[in-house]
């Protein structure tokens, strides 16, 4: 059954990336665009995900002490801010800023084979590949630093 | 190129990416992070359970356009970039930042800041910032 609903859950979330024009790089790369030819619509996209998900965690993890059907909500519970995050986060900025494609609207785009998302997603694979297989050599800093 | 300012359609769009991460979340307890779920499928350490609910939710993710290709006679509208060597390099920084830091635009962008999580608050920011400034090189800087 939790099978069932993890197909189930892709397929929405591929329909929404869709529907809300998150798959299309051209008005990712518009909405980072503030100075051109900007086109606010994902900030509607993130808004719109934020009002439902919030609610709905908040309501789950207060109403029941395990997942319909599994045995345990796995929720990151790490609340440190380690250099890793903020690396991470800079790369992958960047790659989004590049390409206009998420891991998400990258793999729902890719049986559309655009060239670009042809070569943009073995690429993202082995990126993802790289980093769980790349050891943490920094050291995490305490609660609050930031590098 | 210009596109289209969309504010509904994309508002419902953000609403079922929500309804898909409660989803998850109510019936398999797991973190709808797109990178995080992906690249679980190349970690050394991953049980053959996780494994399996991250490649169907892939699965599910891969098979939406092609839906929507049958039901609606057409490919969702997009614009890719084409250059090989702009979209390799944009690919490896995505998929090695974001399985690097923790997440991307769903693990910390929805889910996170959802949860109300400080890592995915700081992290949003951080590669929201860096794409931002990147389009504004690339645009206005180098393009002109």
């Amino acid at each position: 059954m939790k099978q069932i609903f993890a197909l189930l859950s892709g397929l929405i979330f591929g329909f929404g990336l869709i529907v809300s024009g998150m798959s299309d790089p051209a008005k990712v790369l518009n909405f980072l665009d503030v100075f051109g030819t900007w086109d606010p619509s994902l900030a509607f996209v993130m808004g719109g995900a934020i009002a439902v998900t919030a609610p709905g965690f908040a309501w789950l993890t207060r109403s029941r002490s395990r997942p319909f059907f599994d045995s345990q909500f796995r929720i990151p519970s790490r609340t440190d801010l380690d250099p890793k995050l903020i690396t991470g986060a800079v790369l992958f900025g960047t790659g989004w800023g590049l390409g206009g494609f998420c891991p998400g609207p990258a793999l729902t785009a890719l049986p559309i084979m655009a060239s670009g998302t042809l070569i943009f997603v073995p690429f993202m694979l082995a990126g993802m590949w790289l980093a769980r297989h790349t050891p943490d050599l920094s050291t995490p800093l305490s609660k609050g630093a930031t590098s | 190129m210009e596109t289209s300012f969309t504010p509904w359609l994309s508002l419902a769009g953000g609403m079922m990416i929500g309804a898909s991460a409660v989803l998850l979340m109510a019936t398999n307890g797991r973190i709808a992070g797109i990178s995080g779920l992906t690249s679980r499928l190349f970690a050394r350490s991953t049980d053959g359970e996780a494994r399996g609910v991250s490649a169907l939710f892939v699965l599910g993710l891969l098979l939406a356009a092609p839906i929507w290709l049958l039901v609606s006679g057409d490919w969702p509208q997009q614009w890719v970039p084409s250059s090989p060597m702009l979209m390799a390099a944009a690919g490896l920084l995505v998929g090695f930042g974001a399985t690097y830091g923790n997440g991307c635009t769903s693990g910390h962008g929805v889910c996170g800041i959802s949860r109300g999580s400080m890592r995915s608050i700081v992290a949003t920011a951080t590669f929201m910032a860096a794409a931002f400034a990147t389009v504004f090189v690339t645009r206005h800087v180098i393009g002109g």
